[in-house]
């Protein structure tokens, strides 16, 4: 890693003794488990595990030969930029509005960040309200001034309403992250650029977003990762992987498979490659990106 | 900010006014589907305006029917196991969170990057698909149908972790420095000097998780088979049909929601106060 | 003996007595899991607490664990921790998956027969009973919650059209006329469906005695493959896609999603599961009709029987035989004429007895509520091998095929024939890996 701390503490045990508890529940509730459920991609078993036989790589196998398995991967890289691109730079937006004002701020903080406390199940259903070519609130207006919004058939309607579905829900997250790195910038770093003549564009850029790299950059991990992992049930509320497979990112259809149609071994031969994507984007990030954080 | 530039004012309060807007409009739909009869709701398309049944609906959904269709446990009970798993995930969280990353970044210690890498590894794999197996664990320790078994497993993520490394990582060496020339060891510098420093952070995450543990849906399904510790979320889902037959209360499904955001919204607003004075102080 | 010490003695006997009257009454506790919800969750309860009141012994305890797909994956997670329910709801999607997992289900047949109850295959509704029968005639699941496909209609809208309301349209050349009408009359929407694979393909097949896969559907064999493509199949999804093309079908989303569109009076025909009557007859703020599944007239053997949707009980292995003696003493009661009409009534679900829909058109209903009859009559008929049932691995997945091809059709992107050859093709690889993983067995 790029950026280390140059000062640490001598101790032998004591580190040891603080990364225990995390340590404990992490191997236990997580890597034993998840350890089990990716040595199922190597085999093929009905769903109770009464019988269970080894295949190797079988279930890859037919993940290669899957043409609608490629074309997944490019639903998902246009799903994730789009998610992951729009929330950080509205809720950038937002919290940077928010922080310049000078009364109001908690009402608007207490207003942008409650939506997060929607249940996803019933923001899955309150989109339908919302955005339903049949019954849909927002649908009825939108055909009221002539623009045809069919999420059903027309796969690039689709698509948006997932993206807004899944930016809306991480705004609030976004916003909350960003706001609290604005607002720890200490204002005298600003008082003195405004004295020396910047305006607030350049302030923004000059001092600003440079302190709140390190936020980015979690946000930037973060927002990535749920677009991969996290959306499933947004897509499964919405357009259930439709029109055809147009919508169907690729934890779409790992959740699909394992989930619904029990396909357990499939299922997890997907996760595997979803994970090994996203273990090197993560990597790529952590080499190339943090290297313009400032810590 | 600095000078008093009327447009950027002006700009701001806009920009804010329809973020809020375009944000809380499927929260305002749902408090307006709250207040209606099942019929109303269901008409295309729906009023957009508040309707007179706000009252019946919330007594129903609080005491009446409506809970009594989950189970015979009203949804004041199954807010209660909500908020006790969902503390115990936040707390939980942030309390091995802070330690380890305070050892990543202030200590030297073998396979120390390990760990880390290790700890962040459980944002790959999504609970849901390794949910099978992590019930056999949980079953196995005997822990069904408790709260630890509703709140444990949920405990194993990096998030947290990470963020508190971010954070630590822009703080001054000085600090340390200072501490060490004090003859502080090492948890006297954890307890006096990085914890109220990180009171925000605190707060953001706790906001965070108590939300992410108030809204669990799915481990509680599988880790309860004793319908009187089902959390409220559960409760909701089972209002809304989905095998598409029946037809559904929408009205009261929307109220026991509105009801369900109560708490999450309560620790929004008081952890602003938290905020707020963690902020002052780190006004350097 | 002193006043103390006898009044000791009697309360020492006082409070054995009442020990034991409280553990004489051990009732044996049966786990029940369901994926019922809203007014149908009520019902479950309901069922539960007055079988337990009629008898000591037994207790049920139905347990709402999500949706279908959730409660199978929690039972499969507690079957293989060895904490499984007695009773599983599950879809009738996943009855070749239950059946397929050897050892994990026991014969609902063989549980009432262990537990001395009489079984006569023949006092069910053939369609209903025969989707989870073996074809060795043993009932492998208990029948629960079955709907079937009908039409809907919107009196008010034909009426508007100028078309005709004392017969519903009854074949698809009538449908096709009225939504031709509907259109001339300015209607936005005349005809729209729901759950297209289980109307349009399914049930399709069994209404004309066509298969929709060899082997029977699959009851017979699990080399069974998909013949969804024949020129019946592509001849009526062909007319559907025209009809899409003139704006005279209008396609409102997969599963029931289109089902709101016709409460809300936009859409004025539609097909789906009978269960949607409760819906309509509460919240439709217009005159409506029920009618049976339209059907081509020019083809032999139409109208047969339409196949069912819903979901049966299935009662896992690895319990003590006093549950089972338990389990089967609830299915006896639930096999009850006079609860089953009940249950009829009140849900909408289709009765599973010959003897139970004789009670309830005895008492009136059928002519107080019009058109509750219409899903009972499409299934009190006798059989083919094609029209039993379907019995499909993988159908899950296959289903999701069939949403995502139709939809490309209906959106003017395949033809009907390329589509459905896709279907076959498709759902043919998973059903070749459905077979393939369960016959490798001892």
């Amino acid at each position: 890693m790029s950026s280390e701390k140059r000062v640490v503490f001598r101790a032998t045990w004591l580190p040891w003794l603080l990364i225990a508890p995390q340590a404990a529940v992490v191997a236990v509730f997580f890597f034993w488990p998840a350890g089990q459920a990716l040595l199922q991609s190597l085999q093929q078993s009905d769903a109770f595990g009464t019988s269970v036989e080894w295949v190797g790589l079988e279930n890859f196998q037919h993940l290669w030969n899957d043409a609608s398995y490629w074309a997944s991967f490019q639903t998902t890289a246009v799903f994730s930029v789009l998610v992951a691109g729009l929330g950080l730079s509205i809720s950038l937006c937002l919290a940077y509005f928010a922080d310049r004002v000078v009364r109001g701020t908690s009402i608007y903080r207490t207003l942008l960040i409650w939506p997060y406390a929607v249940a996803p199940a019933v923001a899955g259903v309150v989109w339908l309200f919302l955005f339903s070519p049949s019954i849909g609130v927002v649908a009825y207006g939108l055909h009221h001034i002539g623009f045809e919004w069919d999420s059903l058939l027309n796969s690039h309607h689709a698509m948006a309403l997932i993206v807004m579905a899944a930016v809306w829900k991480q705004l609030s997250y976004n916003f909350l992250f960003f706001l609290a790195g604005f607002q720890s910038i200490p204002k005298s770093l600003i008082e003195a650029a405004a004295i020396d003549g910047a305006g607030p564009w350049r302030r923004f850029w000059t001092i600003q977003f440079p302190l709140l790299s390190p936020t980015s950059f979690f946000l930037l991990i973060t927002n990535i990762t749920y677009a991969f992992f996290d959306t499933f049930g947004i897509v499964d509320a919405a357009t259930k992987g439709g029109p055809g497979k147009d919508t169907a990112i690729m934890v779409y259809k790992v959740y699909f498979d394992g989930f619904k149609a029990m396909d357990l071994g499939g299922s997890a031969a997907q996760s595997v490659v979803l994970m090994a994507i996203v273990i090197v984007l993560t990597v790529v990030q952590f080499r190339f990106v943090e290297k313009k954080v400032n810590y | 900010m600095i000078e008093r530039n009327r447009f950027m004012d002006v700009l701001a309060h806009t920009v804010l006014i329809l973020g809020v807007m375009v944000v809380a409009f499927p929260v305002y739909l749902t408090f307006v589907a709250s207040t209606h009869t099942a019929q109303e709701v269901v008409q295309v398309p729906m009023p957009l305006w508040p309707g007179e049944h706000l009252l019946d609906n919330y007594k129903t959904a609080l005491f009446g029917d409506a809970a009594k269709q989950v189970s015979d446990m009203a949804v004041a009970h199954m807010m209660w196991v909500s908020l006790v798993s969902a503390l115990c995930i936040a707390i939980g969280k942030i309390s091995i969170s802070l330690l380890s990353a305070f050892a990543i970044v202030y200590f030297r210690f073998p396979f120390r990057m390990a760990f880390f890498w290790a700890v962040f590894l459980t944002l790959m794999l999504p609970v849901e698909v390794r949910i099978g197996p992590t019930y056999q664990v949980v079953s196995d320790l005997g822990m069904l149908n408790t709260y630890a078994g509703l709140s444990v497993p949920l405990i194993a993520s990096a998030t947290a972790t990470f963020l508190f490394r971010q954070f630590f990582m822009t703080l001054p060496d000085e600090l340390v420095e200072a501490a060490r020339m004090d003859g502080a060891g090492p948890m006297r510098f954890f307890k006096d000097m990085l914890l109220p420093l990180s009171t925000t952070s605190m707060a953001a995450l706790f906001v965070i998780q108590f939300i992410y543990g108030w809204n669990q849906y799915l481990w509680p399904l599988l880790v309860t088979t004793q319908e009187n510790m089902y959390p409220v979320v559960v409760g909701i889902k089972s209002m809304i049909p989905s095998g598409g037959d029946a037809q559904t209360e929408w009205n009261l499904v929307m109220a026991t929601a509105m009801l369900a955001m109560i708490p999450p919204a309560l620790v929004v607003m008081l952890m602003q106060k938290w905020f707020v004075k963690g902020l002052v102080d780190s006004d350097k | 003996m002193t006043l103390t010490a006898l009044n000791l003695r009697l309360l020492g006997l006082g409070l054995l007595t009442s020990l034991c009257s409280l553990q004489a009454q051990a009732e044996i506790e049966i786990q029940w899991w369901h994926s019922m919800t809203a007014v149908n969750n009520e019902w479950v309860n309901d069922l539960a607490k007055n079988f337990n009141a009629t008898q000591k012994d037994y207790k049920i305890v139905p347990v709402y664990k999500g949706a279908y797909d959730e409660s199978m994956t929690a039972a499969v997670a507690a079957y293989r921790a060895g904490n499984a329910p007695a009773i599983l709801q599950v879809f009738e999607v996943g009855t070749a998956t239950m059946m397929a997992s050897k050892g994990v289900v026991m014969p609902v047949g063989q549980i009432m027969k262990d537990a001395g109850y009489k079984f006569d295959p023949s006092v069910y509704v053939p369609a209903v009973a025969g989707y989870y029968t073996a074809p060795n005639g043993q009932m492998l699941s208990f029948p629960f919650n079955s709907s079937t496909t009908v039409f809907y209609f919107n009196k008010d809208a034909f009426k508007a059209a100028g078309i005709s309301t004392d017969k519903a349209p009854a074949t698809w050349p009538e449908v096709a006329l009225a939504a031709a009408k509907l259109k001339a009359n300015g209607h936005k929407c005349p005809l729209t469906i729901a759950w297209q694979g289980w109307t349009q393909l399914e049930s399709f097949s069994s209404w004309h005695n066509v298969e929709l896969a060899t082997q029977g559907n699959g009851m017979r064999g699990l080399n069974t493959r998909l013949v969804s493509n024949t020129p019946l199949h592509v001849r009526h999804i062909e007319n559907l896609g025209n009809m899409a093309k003139q704006g005279l079908f209008v396609y409102k989303g997969r599963a029931n999603s289109a089902e709101g569109s016709f409460v809300s009076g936009e859409c004025a025909m539609i097909t789906t599961s009978s269960g949607f009557y409760g819906n309509v007859a509460k919240n439709a703020k217009f005159g409506f009709g029920v009618s049976t599944l339209p059907y081509y007239p020019d083809v032999p053997g139409a109208p047969q029987n339409t196949v069912i949707g819903g979901a049966s009980l299935w009662v896992l292995s690895g319990k003590k035989p006093e549950e089972y003696k338990g389990v089967a003493a609830f299915f006896n009661y639930l096999s009850n004429a006079q609860v089953q009409s009940e249950s009829h009534k009140r849900t909408g679900y289709l009765p599973i007895t010959l003897e139970a829909y004789k009670l309830t058109e005895a008492s009136g209903f059928y002519k107080d509520h019009p058109g509750t009859d219409t899903a009972v009559n499409q299934m009190i008929r006798k059989t083919t091998d094609k029209s039993r049932g379907i019995r499909l691995g993988n159908y899950v997945q296959i289903r999701s095929i069939e949403d995502e091809e139709l939809e490309q059709v209906w959106a003017g992107k395949l033809s009907a024939k390329e589509a459905l050859d896709n279907i076959v093709q498709r759902g043919n690889v998973l059903l070749e890996r459905f077979e393939k993983a369960n016959s490798a067995k001892p």
